[in-house]
């Protein structure tokens, strides 16, 4: 079978119940009693099982499938939920994710699981050994009486599954003669004849041996079928070479006696299914129905994020011609024409609103693994926390929402390992025993806003000050003029770490100023709240989108630069004799502080040409509490601008965080005003 | 013998600059463009002329005469960009005019001879002598270092 082209599909998908069934789990954890949650876990695994298998990921379909008796046994009321039990599920889950990481990153997707295999079934048969459970039956390795073949407990499952709809399970075997040249062309047609009838789910030896040749005249077919032992022989038996064909009926015998085998005893059919699968059976056909319906309802298609961004590009072109095709119909002033053109643009008003929205995802794709991890770092540190997501579904740019991930990793291992205390110090100081951890995205303006909230500690002032003056940071002037804020935001400054130990989970050295640089290289910033004592917030604040910037048209002798608006405090003319020398540098007074100016057309050593006037044209822009003055020959205006890169070949250019196309459809530069400030 | 492309042949892109005919193989050719605004950007090395809108993408464009130090000439009617690709990155190259696709014989691309020209040896994979063309071959992943 041809299955590339379906192996995108099946990560995708496979990644996704991975996520389904993770989230499920923490939900199973807070409510252990809920069976319709264990459901729903299992109708994740079954059907992640089931995919796997038919890619052919025989490992991912075999550790699934041990997870999913785990879950069949909870199901059945023959386990209850414990952490411990759930930590092994966790783990399983770990495993099935590096496997399908593994898968996509072209790899066969094997991995040594048997320690959790073993953790499994010990879960499994731990409970489970008195009673008569379809677990332990599967888990028995079963050998029919009549074969020698030797069945794995996944493919006995299928028999006995098939068995139970209706199907007969065959042992076909076939002997070849002796002078067959062509052994493997005739074991394919032998297949294919078989095939027809029903669906082969082993052979022995195995199809890669029989292919080679390393198989002497005899080969046994495992064949689930409707149809008659006879048919099926005399339909083999017309392939050209074929000595003898034996179709034989494979009696699926569980091997516990006790209970279990009383009860088959008792049910006179030939293949006596175990009792405990026939509720289970009944239930898995039940099952797919809601699934359907959920999927029926949420139509979506894949789409890869390089063709909308060919959509964007393309329809930036439109974009410039409608304003050259506007320009045109204004200057021949034909009603007709006019009133066409009008209609084109507001419709491709339309159709760029629609284009940007295909471009946003819902926070929730990055808030989602984030549970899991709390709840992760909460047992390993000791510590009872709840984490609170609020306004999952707020949507942002795709190119954001890949990059905000790690950031926000950092500030909620900062917040349960510094924020959050100890169960007993919480008590001490009058709190709840459990901290929260409150996560909570919204829309506001132009921008969305993540907000990182515990109940914990808070910040200590003073430790923070400490610190910053022993590590050189700040200095003693600097930190005597310092408001409450200010001092927060040290911790974000780069060799600062507040942790008196160092742990694993935060606190390498590297920590925050990690974030702020990756915010702040969003367009992005961070500010933080905190109340000793009583816990601390950060304030994520973000564009919606980093496709699209406000910016400011500038021009320096003939070329045209854009600065971002987000970086802008104001612009202002000023006469050359306000401008004043600090030492070599240049400066003006500006609303009572000295600003330096950064002089544009030195800094990019733009050719000269036209003669200096009496004015200097400045733009202010700030880089946090920093300021400086560019000075610009001439202002053109504010515009909405497409942010483009400059591509791989001119990565890292002074001063220059990208490009964007002006509708006369030159590219214009924009400027960087964070490497501009020191 | 036909003149149906074997492996033996190579289809090349040839073009001029100054007095010389240069060539690179025709798959690393996305097209070739008129001369349009050419966005200088700063900082950079001065053979990067700077950048321009290729239908919506920003593409950086490299000056070959500068490249190879060569002396400079006004851009005119015959001047071309051409855009060629080579591990992922796509660049224009300026050249003074661009003259025609050629299958060359392997068979007669020989090792640049030791004196060539002002042009540095590190860009050249060699020459092929064509009836009374002589077109030296450029390794662009070289070139766009």
């Amino acid at each position: 079978m041809e299955v590339n082209q379906y192996l995108e599909v099946f990560i995708d998908e496979s990644k996704e119940h991975l996520q389904a069934i993770n989230e499920n789990l923490l939900l199973l954890e807070k409510s252990p009693d809920d069976l319709a949650i264990v459901n729903e876990i299992f109708r994740s695994a079954h059907t992640l099982k089931g995919m796997s298998a038919t890619m052919g990921y025989e490992d991912l379909a075999n550790l699934t499938h041990k997870m999913e008796n785990v879950l069949d046994a909870i199901r059945n009321h023959k386990l209850h939920v414990t952490a411990e039990i759930l930590d092994v599920v966790f783990s399983s889950i770990d495993d099935l994710e590096a496997m399908v990481q593994d898968i996509a990153a072209g790899g066969a997707g094997k991995r040594d699981v048997t320690d959790i295999v073993d953790k499994l079934l010990k879960i499994e048969n731990g409970e489970t050994v008195h009673a008569d459970s379809s677990a332990q039956t599967e888990a028995a390795p079963s050998v029919s009486p009549s074969s020698a073949v030797k069945y794995d407990e996944f493919e006995y499952t299928v028999i006995q599954q098939s068995k139970e709809q209706g199907f007969t399970c065959f042992e076909v075997e076939v002997e070849l003669r002796a002078d067959c040249v062509l052994k493997a062309a005739r074991v394919f047609m032998v297949f294919e004849v078989l095939e027809k009838c029903g669906e082969v789910i082993k052979s022995t030896p195995s199809t890669e041996e029989l292919e080679s040749e390393q198989f002497d005249e005899r080969f046994v077919v495992t064949l689930i079928t409707q149809e008659a032992a006879n048919d099926i022989e005399s339909k083999v038996k017309k392939v050209s070479e074929v000595e003898r064909v034996a179709v034989s009926e494979f009696v699926a015998q569980p091997l516990d006696t006790g209970e279990a085998a009383k009860e088959v005893a008792a049910a006179s059919a030939p293949a006596p299914a175990p009792t405990a699968s026939v509720p289970k059976k009944a239930e898995k056909q039940e099952e797919p129905k809601p699934g359907k319906q959920a999927a029926v309802s949420n139509k979506t298609i894949r789409v890869n994020i390089e063709r909308l961004d060919i959509l964007m590009n393309l329809f930036e072109e439109l974009v410039i011609d409608r304003g050259r095709l506007e320009q045109i119909s204004g200057e021949l002033n034909n009603p007709e024409l006019n009133e066409t053109v009008e209609r084109m643009s507001r419709i491709s008003g339309d159709l760029q609103t629609i284009i940007l929205n295909m471009r946003m995802v819902p926070v929730e794709t990055v808030f989602n693994r984030f549970p899991r991890m709390v709840r992760q770092l909460a047992r390993d540190l000791n510590k009872k926390i709840n984490l609170e997501i609020i306004g999952a579904e707020t949507e942002l740019d795709r190119t954001v929402i890949d990059e905000i991930g790690d950031p926000l990793v950092h500030l909620i291992r900062n917040a349960i390992d510094h924020g959050i205390e100890m169960p007993e110090e919480r008590r001490a100081k009058g709190k709840r025993e459990e901290g929260t951890v409150k996560l909570k995205a919204y829309h506001s303006g132009n921008h969305v806003f993540i907000e990182i909230e515990d109940d914990g500690a808070g910040i200590n002032k003073h430790k923070v000050l400490d610190k910053a003056l022993a590590k050189g940071v700040v200095t003693e002037e600097q930190a005597a003029s310092m408001t409450d804020n200010q001092i927060y935001e040290l911790i974000l400054a780069s060799g600062f770490s507040t942790a008196d130990t160092i742990s694993d989970i935060s606190g390498r050295g590297v920590g925050l100023d990690v974030v702020k640089t990756t915010i702040e290289s969003l367009g992005g910033s961070i500010s933080i709240e905190a109340a000793e004592g009583a816990g601390s917030t950060f304030l994520i604040q973000l564009p919606l989108t980093l496709s699209i910037i406000s910016v400011m048209l500038v021009e320096v002798e003939q070329e045209k630069y854009a600065i971002p608006l987000s970086s802008i405090i104001e612009t202002a003319i000023v006469k050359k004799e306000d401008v004043f020398n600090a030492h070599t540098q240049q400066v003006i007074d500006f609303r009572g502080k000295i600003v330096p100016l950064v002089f544009l057309e030195k800094i990019f050593e733009v050719p000269k040409e036209s003669q200096e006037d009496d004015f200097y044209s400045i733009v202010i822009v700030r880089k946090g509490d920093k300021m400086a003055g560019l000075v610009v020959d001439s202002f053109i205006g504010q515009q909405e601008v497409v942010l483009k890169s400059l591509g791989n070949y001119l990565s890292n250019v002074f001063a220059i965080s990208g490009a964007t196309i002006l509708g006369d459809g030159q590219v214009a530069l924009i400027v960087d005003c964070n490497a501009l400030i020191k | 013998m036909s003149e149906i492309a074997a492996p033996s042949m190579i289809k090349v892109i040839a073009f001029q600059l100054m007095d010389k005919e240069y060539a690179f193989p025709v798959h690393q050719v996305q097209g070739i463009e008129k001369l349009i605004h050419i966005t200088r950007v700063p900082g950079t090395v001065p053979f990067i002329k700077g950048v321009i809108n290729l239908r919506g993408v920003v593409t950086p464009i490299i000056d070959l005469r500068n490249r190879f130090n060569l002396p400079e000439k006004e851009y005119d009617e015959q001047t071309r960009i051409i855009i060629a690709s080579c591990d992922d990155i796509e660049v224009g190259l300026v050249v003074d005019s661009a003259n025609d696709v050629l299958d060359i014989p392997k068979s007669i691309i020989e090792p640049q001879p030791d004196v060539v020209g002002a042009v540095e040896a590190e860009y050249i994979t060699g020459v092929a002598k064509l009836e009374k063309r002589l077109l030296i071959l450029l390794n662009l992943e070289r070139v766009f270092k």
